[in-house]
Protein backbone atom coordinates (compact mmCIF):
# COMPACT_ATOMS: atom_id res chain seq x y z
CA UNK A 1 0.00 0.00 0.00
CA UNK A 2 2.96 2.08 0.86
CA UNK A 3 4.32 1.72 -2.39
CA UNK A 4 1.73 2.95 -4.25
CA UNK A 5 1.18 6.27 -1.87
CA UNK A 6 4.30 7.67 -3.30
CA UNK A 7 3.70 10.73 -5.23
CA UNK A 8 4.40 10.11 -8.49
CA UNK A 9 2.49 7.25 -8.58
CA UNK A 10 -0.40 9.05 -7.34
CA UNK A 11 -0.06 11.34 -10.01
CA UNK A 12 -0.12 8.32 -12.48
CA UNK A 13 -2.87 6.69 -10.76
CA UNK A 14 -5.16 9.98 -11.09
CA UNK A 15 -3.85 9.78 -14.48
CA UNK A 16 -5.42 6.99 -15.11
CA UNK A 17 -8.43 6.93 -13.13
CA UNK A 18 -9.21 9.86 -15.56
CA UNK A 19 -8.45 7.94 -18.55
CA UNK A 20 -10.94 4.93 -17.35
CA UNK A 21 -13.72 7.60 -16.55
CA UNK A 22 -12.85 9.20 -20.16
CA UNK A 23 -13.41 5.70 -21.65
CA UNK A 24 -16.34 5.21 -20.08
CA UNK A 25 -18.04 8.64 -21.20
CA UNK A 26 -16.91 9.09 -24.19
CA UNK A 27 -16.77 5.49 -25.76
CA UNK A 28 -19.92 3.92 -27.20
CA UNK A 29 -21.03 1.26 -24.89
CA UNK A 30 -24.59 0.80 -25.17
CA UNK A 31 -24.12 -2.04 -27.31
CA UNK A 32 -23.20 -3.85 -24.14
CA UNK A 33 -26.68 -4.56 -21.93
CA UNK A 34 -27.63 -6.68 -25.46
CA UNK A 35 -24.67 -8.61 -25.59
CA UNK A 36 -24.43 -9.14 -21.92
CA UNK A 37 -25.43 -12.65 -21.73
CA UNK A 38 -23.18 -13.57 -24.98
CA UNK A 39 -20.01 -12.17 -23.03
CA UNK A 40 -21.07 -14.05 -19.89
CA UNK A 41 -21.24 -17.09 -22.14
CA UNK A 42 -17.96 -16.29 -23.90
CA UNK A 43 -15.99 -16.18 -20.82
CA UNK A 44 -17.32 -19.09 -19.46
CA UNK A 45 -16.81 -20.78 -22.50
CA UNK A 46 -12.46 -19.53 -22.09
CA UNK A 47 -12.51 -20.59 -18.82
CA UNK A 48 -13.48 -23.74 -19.35
CA UNK A 49 -11.39 -24.85 -22.79
CA UNK A 50 -8.41 -22.83 -19.98
CA UNK A 51 -9.19 -25.55 -17.37
CA UNK A 52 -9.99 -28.27 -19.41
CA UNK A 53 -6.79 -28.07 -21.87
CA UNK A 54 -4.08 -27.63 -19.01
CA UNK A 55 -5.36 -30.76 -16.83
CA UNK A 56 -5.33 -32.71 -19.85
CA UNK A 57 -2.48 -31.78 -21.14
CA UNK A 58 -0.77 -31.39 -17.43
CA UNK A 59 -1.95 -35.45 -17.46
CA UNK A 60 0.19 -35.62 -20.46
CA UNK A 61 3.02 -34.18 -19.79
CA UNK A 62 4.25 -35.76 -16.80
CA UNK A 63 4.91 -39.22 -18.82
CA UNK A 64 6.38 -37.08 -21.50
CA UNK A 65 8.34 -35.59 -19.21
CA UNK A 66 9.21 -38.78 -17.25
CA UNK A 67 9.99 -40.63 -20.52
CA UNK A 68 12.06 -37.97 -21.61
CA UNK A 69 13.70 -37.34 -17.93
CA UNK A 70 14.38 -41.40 -17.22
CA UNK A 71 12.59 -43.80 -19.96
CA UNK A 72 13.94 -45.82 -22.36
CA UNK A 73 15.21 -44.73 -25.79
CA UNK A 74 12.03 -45.99 -27.23
CA UNK A 75 10.27 -43.98 -24.96
CA UNK A 76 12.45 -41.49 -24.47
CA UNK A 77 13.10 -40.75 -28.43
CA UNK A 78 9.33 -40.32 -29.62
CA UNK A 79 8.80 -38.10 -26.46
CA UNK A 80 11.43 -35.54 -27.99
CA UNK A 81 10.00 -35.79 -31.19
CA UNK A 82 7.13 -34.75 -30.14
CA UNK A 83 7.56 -32.05 -27.87
CA UNK A 84 10.15 -30.56 -30.91
CA UNK A 85 7.19 -30.73 -32.96
CA UNK A 86 4.45 -29.33 -30.97
CA UNK A 87 6.88 -26.46 -30.21
CA UNK A 88 8.39 -26.23 -33.23
CA UNK A 89 5.23 -25.01 -35.50
CA UNK A 90 3.00 -22.82 -34.61
CA UNK A 91 -0.46 -23.37 -32.39
CA UNK A 92 -2.58 -22.22 -35.39
CA UNK A 93 -1.09 -24.68 -37.97
CA UNK A 94 -1.83 -27.19 -35.61
CA UNK A 95 -5.00 -25.97 -34.72
CA UNK A 96 -6.06 -25.83 -38.04
CA UNK A 97 -4.27 -28.96 -39.36
CA UNK A 98 -6.78 -31.45 -36.95
CA UNK A 99 -9.94 -29.18 -37.87
CA UNK A 100 -9.70 -29.19 -41.33
CA UNK A 101 -7.64 -31.56 -42.32
CA UNK A 102 -9.01 -34.71 -39.51
CA UNK A 103 -12.26 -32.78 -40.03
CA UNK A 104 -12.55 -33.46 -43.95
CA UNK A 105 -11.16 -36.55 -43.19
CA UNK A 106 -13.35 -38.23 -40.75
CA UNK A 107 -16.58 -38.43 -43.21
CA UNK A 108 -14.83 -40.21 -45.44
CA UNK A 109 -15.13 -43.26 -43.16
CA UNK A 110 -18.38 -44.86 -43.14
CA UNK A 111 -17.78 -46.67 -39.23
CA UNK A 112 -17.06 -43.32 -37.75
CA UNK A 113 -19.98 -41.50 -39.19
CA UNK A 114 -22.10 -44.51 -37.68
CA UNK A 115 -20.41 -44.00 -34.48
CA UNK A 116 -21.66 -42.35 -31.65
CA UNK A 117 -18.90 -40.03 -31.53
CA UNK A 118 -19.88 -38.43 -34.77
CA UNK A 119 -22.22 -35.66 -33.15
CA UNK A 120 -19.36 -34.78 -31.22
CA UNK A 121 -17.25 -34.86 -34.08
CA UNK A 122 -18.76 -32.45 -36.27
CA UNK A 123 -18.94 -29.50 -33.96
CA UNK A 124 -15.46 -27.17 -33.41
CA UNK A 125 -15.03 -27.55 -29.71
CA UNK A 126 -13.08 -31.42 -29.94
CA UNK A 127 -10.88 -30.21 -31.95
CA UNK A 128 -10.35 -26.75 -30.18
CA UNK A 129 -9.77 -28.63 -27.11
CA UNK A 130 -7.63 -31.95 -28.82
CA UNK A 131 -5.38 -29.09 -30.24
CA UNK A 132 -4.61 -26.64 -27.19
CA UNK A 133 -4.23 -30.14 -25.03
CA UNK A 134 -1.31 -31.06 -27.45
CA UNK A 135 0.40 -27.76 -27.26
CA UNK A 136 0.37 -27.75 -23.64
CA UNK A 137 1.45 -31.04 -23.23
CA UNK A 138 3.93 -30.49 -26.00
CA UNK A 139 5.83 -27.21 -23.57
CA UNK A 140 5.14 -28.77 -20.36
CA UNK A 141 6.66 -32.37 -21.04
CA UNK A 142 9.45 -30.43 -21.38
CA UNK A 143 9.36 -28.56 -18.26
CA UNK A 144 8.47 -31.22 -16.23
CA UNK A 145 11.85 -33.10 -18.10
CA UNK A 146 13.77 -30.49 -16.25
CA UNK A 147 11.64 -30.56 -13.15
CA UNK A 148 12.20 -34.71 -12.56
CA UNK A 149 15.89 -34.39 -13.31
CA UNK A 150 15.71 -31.90 -10.89
CA UNK A 151 14.96 -33.27 -7.95
CA UNK A 152 17.99 -34.45 -5.58
CA UNK A 153 18.71 -37.90 -6.41
CA UNK A 154 19.66 -38.30 -2.41
CA UNK A 155 15.56 -37.86 -1.95
CA UNK A 156 15.39 -41.18 -4.35
CA UNK A 157 17.85 -42.99 -3.02
CA UNK A 158 15.98 -42.70 0.27
CA UNK A 159 13.04 -43.82 -0.93
CA UNK A 160 14.55 -46.70 -2.68
CA UNK A 161 16.26 -47.60 0.50
CA UNK A 162 13.25 -47.81 2.54
CA UNK A 163 11.70 -50.35 0.04
CA UNK A 164 8.91 -48.18 -1.70
CA UNK A 165 7.54 -49.16 -4.61
CA UNK A 166 8.06 -47.69 -8.03
CA UNK A 167 4.74 -46.03 -8.29
CA UNK A 168 4.66 -44.95 -4.89
CA UNK A 169 8.16 -43.28 -4.99
CA UNK A 170 6.36 -41.55 -7.98
CA UNK A 171 2.90 -40.38 -6.20
CA UNK A 172 4.56 -39.90 -2.94
CA UNK A 173 8.07 -38.27 -3.49
CA UNK A 174 9.19 -37.49 -7.20
CA UNK A 175 5.98 -35.85 -8.71
CA UNK A 176 5.50 -33.70 -5.77
CA UNK A 177 8.88 -32.38 -5.76
CA UNK A 178 8.83 -31.86 -9.06
CA UNK A 179 5.62 -30.15 -9.06
CA UNK A 180 6.98 -28.28 -6.85
CA UNK A 181 9.96 -27.23 -8.25
CA UNK A 182 8.35 -26.01 -11.58
CA UNK A 183 5.32 -24.15 -10.35
CA UNK A 184 6.64 -21.16 -11.16
CA UNK A 185 6.96 -21.63 -15.00
CA UNK A 186 4.10 -23.44 -14.97
CA UNK A 187 2.01 -20.48 -13.41
CA UNK A 188 3.75 -18.78 -16.56
CA UNK A 189 2.45 -21.45 -19.09
CA UNK A 190 -0.97 -21.39 -17.98
CA UNK A 191 -1.16 -17.47 -18.33
CA UNK A 192 0.43 -18.31 -22.19
CA UNK A 193 -2.23 -21.02 -22.27
CA UNK A 194 -4.84 -18.43 -21.44
CA UNK A 195 -3.38 -15.70 -24.29
CA UNK A 196 -3.78 -19.08 -27.05
CA UNK A 197 -7.17 -19.96 -26.16
CA UNK A 198 -8.40 -17.32 -28.90
CA UNK A 199 -7.27 -18.83 -31.53
CA UNK A 200 -10.37 -21.05 -30.94
CA UNK A 201 -12.44 -18.45 -32.60
CA UNK A 202 -10.87 -19.55 -36.04
CA UNK A 203 -12.39 -22.59 -36.25
CA UNK A 204 -15.65 -21.27 -35.09
CA UNK A 205 -15.84 -22.11 -31.42
CA UNK A 206 -17.40 -19.13 -29.69
CA UNK A 207 -15.32 -17.89 -26.64
CA UNK A 208 -15.06 -13.92 -25.26
CA UNK A 209 -12.89 -13.42 -28.23
CA UNK A 210 -15.00 -14.47 -30.77
CA UNK A 211 -18.38 -13.14 -28.65
CA UNK A 212 -16.08 -9.59 -29.46
CA UNK A 213 -15.51 -10.24 -33.41
CA UNK A 214 -19.74 -10.64 -33.51
CA UNK A 215 -20.06 -7.50 -31.62
CA UNK A 216 -17.23 -5.60 -34.17
CA UNK A 217 -19.19 -7.34 -37.05
CA UNK A 218 -22.85 -6.53 -36.04
CA UNK A 219 -22.45 -3.01 -35.03
CA UNK A 220 -18.80 -1.25 -36.82
CA UNK A 221 -17.93 -0.42 -33.25
CA UNK A 222 -14.38 -1.35 -33.87
CA UNK A 223 -12.21 0.45 -30.21
CA UNK A 224 -14.93 -0.91 -27.08
CA UNK A 225 -14.79 -4.41 -27.51
CA UNK A 226 -11.42 -4.91 -28.22
CA UNK A 227 -10.97 -2.59 -25.10
CA UNK A 228 -13.24 -4.80 -23.27
CA UNK A 229 -11.71 -7.67 -24.05
CA UNK A 230 -8.33 -6.66 -23.12
CA UNK A 231 -9.89 -5.88 -20.13
CA UNK A 232 -11.49 -9.49 -19.79
CA UNK A 233 -8.17 -10.99 -20.62
CA UNK A 234 -6.30 -8.74 -17.65
CA UNK A 235 -8.57 -9.43 -15.24
CA UNK A 236 -8.27 -13.90 -15.74
CA UNK A 237 -4.52 -13.32 -15.92
CA UNK A 238 -4.33 -11.64 -12.77
CA UNK A 239 -6.90 -13.75 -11.21
CA UNK A 240 -4.39 -16.67 -12.39
CA UNK A 241 -1.22 -15.05 -11.30
CA UNK A 242 -2.50 -14.94 -7.85
CA UNK A 243 -3.39 -18.13 -7.53
CA UNK A 244 0.02 -19.33 -8.47
CA UNK A 245 1.48 -17.17 -5.89
CA UNK A 246 -1.17 -18.53 -3.56
CA UNK A 247 -0.53 -22.25 -4.39
CA UNK A 248 3.37 -21.07 -3.66
CA UNK A 249 2.94 -20.53 -0.59
CA UNK A 250 1.03 -23.13 0.82
CA UNK A 251 4.30 -25.29 -0.42
CA UNK A 252 6.61 -24.20 2.41
CA UNK A 253 9.90 -23.32 0.91
CA UNK A 254 13.82 -23.60 2.10
CA UNK A 255 15.47 -20.65 0.88
CA UNK A 256 19.06 -21.20 1.49
CA UNK B 1 -1.99 -43.27 -36.41
CA UNK B 2 -2.46 -39.69 -37.05
CA UNK B 3 0.48 -40.15 -39.18
CA UNK B 4 -0.30 -42.79 -41.32
CA UNK B 5 -3.55 -41.70 -42.29
CA UNK B 6 -1.61 -38.24 -42.83
CA UNK B 7 0.88 -40.05 -45.11
CA UNK B 8 -1.91 -42.39 -47.43
CA UNK B 9 -3.66 -39.28 -47.71
CA UNK B 10 -0.68 -37.05 -48.46
CA UNK B 11 1.18 -39.43 -50.48
CA UNK B 12 -1.68 -39.14 -53.44
CA UNK B 13 -1.87 -35.20 -53.31
CA UNK B 14 1.82 -34.59 -53.21
CA UNK B 15 2.51 -33.28 -56.77
CA UNK B 16 -0.11 -30.34 -55.47
CA UNK B 17 3.16 -29.00 -54.02
CA UNK B 18 5.35 -28.57 -57.46
CA UNK B 19 6.39 -25.12 -57.86
CA UNK B 20 4.52 -24.30 -61.45
CA UNK B 21 1.01 -23.64 -61.39
CA UNK B 22 -1.12 -26.37 -60.96
CA UNK B 23 1.15 -26.74 -57.66
CA UNK B 24 1.09 -24.22 -55.13
CA UNK B 25 5.14 -24.23 -53.98
CA UNK B 26 5.72 -20.73 -54.84
CA UNK B 27 2.72 -19.62 -53.14
CA UNK B 28 3.91 -21.89 -49.83
CA UNK B 29 7.23 -20.00 -50.14
CA UNK B 30 6.31 -16.78 -50.79
CA UNK B 31 4.46 -17.12 -47.49
CA UNK B 32 7.46 -17.93 -45.98
CA UNK B 33 9.78 -15.38 -47.08
CA UNK B 34 6.82 -13.01 -45.77
CA UNK B 35 6.91 -14.85 -42.87
CA UNK B 36 10.87 -15.16 -42.29
CA UNK B 37 10.84 -11.13 -43.11
CA UNK B 38 8.38 -10.38 -40.47
CA UNK B 39 9.55 -12.29 -38.15
CA UNK B 40 13.28 -10.81 -38.72
CA UNK B 41 11.31 -6.91 -38.55
CA UNK B 42 10.21 -7.88 -35.44
CA UNK B 43 12.82 -9.36 -33.92
CA UNK B 44 15.27 -6.66 -34.11
CA UNK B 45 12.60 -3.72 -33.70
CA UNK B 46 11.92 -5.62 -30.58
CA UNK B 47 15.53 -5.94 -29.18
CA UNK B 48 15.94 -1.95 -30.07
CA UNK B 49 12.59 -1.43 -27.96
CA UNK B 50 14.05 -4.16 -25.22
CA UNK B 51 17.42 -2.53 -25.05
CA UNK B 52 15.93 1.05 -24.67
CA UNK B 53 13.36 -0.63 -22.45
CA UNK B 54 16.04 -2.31 -20.11
CA UNK B 55 18.15 0.35 -19.47
CA UNK B 56 15.24 2.57 -18.45
CA UNK B 57 13.94 0.43 -16.15
CA UNK B 58 17.31 0.03 -14.72
CA UNK B 59 18.12 3.46 -14.98
CA UNK B 60 15.38 5.48 -15.95
CA UNK B 61 13.39 7.93 -13.25
CA UNK B 62 10.43 6.51 -11.20
CA UNK B 63 7.72 7.24 -13.93
CA UNK B 64 9.78 6.08 -16.64
CA UNK B 65 10.49 2.55 -14.54
CA UNK B 66 6.52 2.61 -13.72
CA UNK B 67 5.88 3.01 -17.44
CA UNK B 68 7.39 0.84 -18.51
CA UNK B 69 6.28 -1.83 -16.07
CA UNK B 70 2.84 -1.08 -17.10
CA UNK B 71 3.80 -1.80 -20.76
CA UNK B 72 5.45 -4.69 -20.51
CA UNK B 73 2.75 -6.01 -17.67
CA UNK B 74 -0.10 -4.72 -20.42
CA UNK B 75 1.62 -6.69 -23.46
CA UNK B 76 2.05 -9.84 -21.84
CA UNK B 77 -1.26 -9.79 -19.74
CA UNK B 78 -3.03 -9.31 -23.10
CA UNK B 79 -3.31 -12.43 -25.93
CA UNK B 80 -1.27 -11.37 -28.79
CA UNK B 81 -4.54 -11.73 -31.29
CA UNK B 82 -5.92 -8.99 -29.36
CA UNK B 83 -3.02 -6.81 -29.17
CA UNK B 84 -2.04 -7.61 -32.86
CA UNK B 85 -5.94 -6.26 -33.73
CA UNK B 86 -5.59 -3.36 -31.33
CA UNK B 87 -2.50 -1.90 -32.47
CA UNK B 88 -3.46 -2.66 -36.51
CA UNK B 89 -6.56 -0.68 -35.92
CA UNK B 90 -5.31 1.73 -33.60
CA UNK B 91 -1.95 2.06 -35.57
CA UNK B 92 -3.72 2.96 -38.66
CA UNK B 93 -5.82 5.37 -37.36
CA UNK B 94 -2.86 7.02 -35.80
CA UNK B 95 -0.73 7.41 -38.96
CA UNK B 96 -3.22 8.31 -41.08
CA UNK B 97 -4.82 11.02 -38.45
CA UNK B 98 -1.07 12.02 -37.99
CA UNK B 99 -0.94 12.30 -42.20
CA UNK B 100 -4.81 13.85 -42.04
CA UNK B 101 -3.37 16.53 -39.91
CA UNK B 102 -0.23 17.22 -41.69
CA UNK B 103 -2.07 17.73 -45.30
CA UNK B 104 -1.06 14.47 -46.80
CA UNK B 105 -3.53 11.76 -48.08
CA UNK B 106 -4.54 8.81 -45.90
CA UNK B 107 -2.77 5.76 -47.14
CA UNK B 108 -3.79 2.15 -46.83
CA UNK B 109 -0.65 0.93 -44.09
CA UNK B 110 0.80 -2.09 -45.61
CA UNK B 111 0.66 -5.58 -44.23
CA UNK B 112 4.23 -5.84 -43.84
CA UNK B 113 5.04 -2.83 -42.00
CA UNK B 114 2.07 -2.98 -39.77
CA UNK B 115 3.02 -6.99 -39.05
CA UNK B 116 6.34 -6.02 -38.03
CA UNK B 117 5.30 -2.47 -36.01
CA UNK B 118 2.90 -4.97 -34.02
CA UNK B 119 4.88 -7.76 -33.49
CA UNK B 120 7.95 -5.67 -32.58
CA UNK B 121 5.95 -3.74 -29.78
CA UNK B 122 4.97 -7.20 -28.56
CA UNK B 123 8.51 -8.73 -28.52
CA UNK B 124 9.84 -5.58 -27.48
CA UNK B 125 8.39 -6.21 -24.28
CA UNK B 126 9.39 -9.77 -23.30
CA UNK B 127 13.10 -8.53 -24.99
CA UNK B 128 12.85 -5.76 -22.13
CA UNK B 129 12.71 -8.48 -19.17
CA UNK B 130 15.18 -10.57 -20.84
CA UNK B 131 17.87 -7.69 -21.28
CA UNK B 132 17.41 -6.02 -17.61
CA UNK B 133 17.99 -9.48 -16.49
CA UNK B 134 20.81 -9.99 -18.65
CA UNK B 135 22.31 -6.67 -17.64
CA UNK B 136 21.79 -7.26 -14.30
CA UNK B 137 24.03 -10.20 -14.42
CA UNK B 138 27.66 -8.34 -15.67
CA UNK B 139 29.70 -7.80 -12.92
CA UNK B 140 28.90 -4.53 -11.58
CA UNK B 141 32.91 -3.99 -11.16
CA UNK B 142 33.05 -4.41 -14.82
CA UNK B 143 30.81 -1.35 -15.51
CA UNK B 144 32.28 0.46 -12.13
CA UNK B 145 35.70 0.32 -13.72
CA UNK B 146 34.78 1.51 -17.66
CA UNK B 147 32.98 4.52 -15.30
CA UNK B 148 36.07 5.12 -12.92
CA UNK B 149 38.49 5.47 -16.53
CA UNK B 150 35.63 7.86 -17.48
CA UNK B 151 34.05 6.25 -20.21
CA UNK B 152 30.87 8.30 -21.65
CA UNK B 153 27.50 6.17 -21.50
CA UNK B 154 27.38 5.52 -24.62
CA UNK B 155 30.51 4.08 -25.76
CA UNK B 156 30.34 2.55 -21.93
CA UNK B 157 27.61 0.53 -23.39
CA UNK B 158 28.62 -0.32 -26.75
CA UNK B 159 32.00 -1.54 -25.96
CA UNK B 160 31.53 -3.08 -21.95
CA UNK B 161 27.49 -3.62 -20.88
CA UNK B 162 26.45 -4.76 -24.14
CA UNK B 163 28.59 -7.41 -24.96
CA UNK B 164 29.39 -8.63 -21.35
CA UNK B 165 25.60 -9.45 -21.32
CA UNK B 166 25.33 -10.87 -24.65
CA UNK B 167 26.11 -14.20 -23.23
CA UNK B 168 23.27 -14.20 -20.73
CA UNK B 169 20.95 -12.80 -23.30
CA UNK B 170 21.29 -15.33 -25.94
CA UNK B 171 19.51 -18.15 -24.43
CA UNK B 172 16.42 -15.70 -24.08
CA UNK B 173 16.77 -14.22 -27.77
CA UNK B 174 16.79 -17.40 -29.09
CA UNK B 175 13.44 -18.51 -27.53
CA UNK B 176 12.17 -15.05 -28.61
CA UNK B 177 13.03 -15.43 -32.21
CA UNK B 178 11.34 -18.96 -32.19
CA UNK B 179 8.19 -17.07 -30.79
CA UNK B 180 8.66 -14.38 -33.50
CA UNK B 181 8.57 -16.53 -36.26
CA UNK B 182 5.36 -18.88 -34.87
CA UNK B 183 3.42 -14.98 -34.09
CA UNK B 184 3.60 -14.75 -37.46
CA UNK B 185 0.87 -17.24 -37.96
CA UNK B 186 -1.13 -14.85 -36.10
CA UNK B 187 -1.07 -12.20 -38.97
CA UNK B 188 -3.04 -14.69 -41.05
CA UNK B 189 -6.22 -13.94 -38.80
CA UNK B 190 -5.61 -10.45 -40.26
CA UNK B 191 -5.39 -11.93 -43.84
CA UNK B 192 -2.04 -11.39 -44.14
CA UNK B 193 -0.21 -13.58 -46.51
CA UNK B 194 2.28 -15.21 -44.59
CA UNK B 195 2.88 -18.93 -44.80
CA UNK B 196 -0.09 -20.25 -42.29
CA UNK B 197 -2.45 -18.21 -44.74
CA UNK B 198 -1.12 -19.36 -48.15
CA UNK B 199 -1.38 -22.77 -47.11
CA UNK B 200 -5.14 -22.23 -45.87
CA UNK B 201 -5.91 -20.69 -49.18
CA UNK B 202 -4.05 -23.42 -50.87
CA UNK B 203 -5.54 -26.32 -49.00
CA UNK B 204 -8.99 -24.49 -49.06
CA UNK B 205 -8.62 -24.18 -53.53
CA UNK B 206 -7.11 -28.07 -53.42
CA UNK B 207 -9.06 -30.34 -50.41
CA UNK B 208 -5.97 -31.19 -49.39
CA UNK B 209 -5.51 -30.33 -46.29
CA UNK B 210 -3.17 -32.94 -44.49
CA UNK B 211 -0.68 -32.28 -47.50
CA UNK B 212 -0.55 -28.35 -47.19
CA UNK B 213 -0.50 -28.25 -43.34
CA UNK B 214 1.93 -30.42 -43.12
CA UNK B 215 4.08 -29.12 -45.92
CA UNK B 216 3.89 -26.09 -43.51
CA UNK B 217 4.89 -27.61 -40.76
CA UNK B 218 7.57 -28.90 -42.45
CA UNK B 219 8.51 -25.16 -43.26
CA UNK B 220 8.19 -24.00 -39.36
CA UNK B 221 9.74 -26.48 -38.20
CA UNK B 222 12.74 -26.29 -40.46
CA UNK B 223 13.32 -23.31 -39.32
CA UNK B 224 12.48 -23.30 -35.90
CA UNK B 225 15.81 -26.17 -35.70
CA UNK B 226 18.11 -24.25 -38.17
CA UNK B 227 17.49 -21.22 -35.63
CA UNK B 228 18.37 -23.56 -33.60
CA UNK B 229 21.59 -24.40 -34.77
CA UNK B 230 22.75 -20.87 -35.22
CA UNK B 231 21.68 -19.50 -32.27
CA UNK B 232 23.59 -22.24 -30.58
CA UNK B 233 27.10 -21.52 -32.56
CA UNK B 234 26.01 -17.69 -31.50
CA UNK B 235 26.02 -18.71 -27.35
CA UNK B 236 29.17 -20.49 -27.88
CA UNK B 237 30.75 -17.55 -30.01
CA UNK B 238 29.39 -14.95 -27.42
CA UNK B 239 30.97 -17.14 -24.21
CA UNK B 240 34.11 -17.55 -25.44
CA UNK B 241 36.70 -16.82 -23.16
CA UNK B 242 34.35 -17.66 -20.14
CA UNK B 243 34.89 -20.25 -17.71
CA UNK B 244 32.57 -23.28 -18.31
CA UNK B 245 29.72 -24.04 -16.07
CA UNK B 246 30.24 -26.56 -14.29
CA UNK B 247 33.76 -27.32 -14.97
CA UNK B 248 33.62 -28.68 -17.92
CA UNK B 249 34.71 -26.63 -21.24
CA UNK B 250 32.75 -26.67 -24.20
Amino acid sequence: MRALLQPHRVVMLVLALALVVWCVLNLRWDWLPKYLPMIGQGIWRTIWILVVTTVLGMALAVPLGLAQAVGPWFLAAPARVFCTVIRGTPLLLQLWLLYFGLGSLFPQFPWIKDSSLWPYLRQAWPYAVLALTLSFAGYEGEVMRGAFKGVQRGQLEAARAMGMPRLTILRRIWLPQALHRALPTLGGEVVLQLKATPLVATITVVDIYSVASRVRQDTFIVYEPLLLLAVVYMAITGLLVLAFRWLEHRVPARVA
Amino acid sequence: MLGIIGATAAASTLDLLAWSPPGWGANLLRGLLNSILIATGAFWLGAAIGICGAYGKLYGGPVLRDLLAVYTTVVRAVPELVLILILYYAGTDAVNQMLVALGYERIQLSGLAAGIGVLGIVQGAYATEVLRGAILAVPAGQIEAARAMGMPPVLLARRITLPAMLSFALPGLANLWLVATKDTALLAVVGFAELTQETRQAAGATKAYFTFFMAAGVLYLAISLGSGLVFGRLEAWARRGQPGVGGASK
